[in-house]
């Protein structure tokens, strides 16, 4: 595996059901490609996380995933509203989440803290009315 | 004990997976947040939840859990028992309430997992 695989996804913005599609195939490629478990969970943990704020607060978006030999780079792209303080977003429990999310189970503050919790960096860029990027990297050592 | 057991303990019906009953499990979680479920659980096999959704499944499977137990009666619906199927998961359901469902379990010998 010399040259990185990449993948991309689009994510739909108006089917709760769906999100969390990319994310599955994400994973499945990891496991075929035999890379460590521990790797491909965190991976997919983190992204699922960010598919599903995609889907609850910026209707959807686009996904880029790069594989690497010693590393998985992740690209999440919204041109949803923007996230108005990201070092509030990032406080545990925080959320702006309306109540139906929470009835769905998600919406608790944890997103964007568990995403930088299962990654070994994550950067963030939002502009309010333009949209947020993500972009995560996790290690495959 | 294995899924089998939850099975009997629980008294459930089960939806899909009948052929992964014989796998292992050791400990448990209860949730109806999933967003606290991917937080905080790490090496659970086994999730009960009062929560009747696809990200339910979705969820499950990121996590490598292997049994989702519905309390207080839910069913899932179709989609997610094709997710499940898709995953190798087992789907189940028990009319027990939630504190009851993982006491039971509990008292079984399946643990939490974690010391908090």
């Amino acid at each position: 595996m010399s040259e990185p695989i990449k993948l991309s996804y689009h994510v739909p913005g108006d089917d709760f059901t769906r999100a969390g599609e990319a994310s599955s195939a994400v994973k499945k490629t990891l496991k075929k490609l035999g890379v460590h478990p521990d790797v491909v969970r965190r991976v997919a943990i983190a992204m699922y996380e960010g598919e599903i704020n995609m889907v609850i607060h910026a209707h959807g978006g686009e996904i880029e995933v790069e594989i690497h030999p010693d590393i998985v780079k992740m690209e999440l792209r919204d041109t949803g509203p923007g996230i108005e303080d990201i070092s509030l977003a990032m406080q545990e429990g925080y959320s702006t989440a309306p109540d139906e999310v929470r009835n769905l189970g998600f919406g608790a503050g944890m997103g964007l803290p568990n995403m930088k919790k299962y990654t070994d960096d994550m950067r963030i860029e939002s502009e309010l009315g333009v949209g947020t990027t993500v972009w995560m990297t996790v290690k495959n050592e | 004990m294995d899924v089998q057991d939850i099975k009997k303990i629980l008294n459930a019906t089960v939806y899909c997976g009948e052929e992964f009953l014989e796998r292992e499990v050791h400990t448990a979680c209860g949730s109806d947040m999933m967003s606290d479920v991917l937080a905080f659980v790490k090496d659970q096999s086994v999730l009960l939840t009062g929560l009747v959704n696809s990200q339910v499944v979705r969820t499950a499977e990121m996590m490598d859990m292997v049994c989702i137990v519905f309390v207080r009666g839910k069913r899932p619906d179709e989609t997610m028992i094709t997710l499940a199927k898709d995953y190798g998961i087992v789907l189940m359901s028990t009319g027990l309430r939630m504190f009851t469902a993982c006491g039971l379990l509990y008292e079984n010998g399946l643990k939490g997992g974690c010391n908090a």
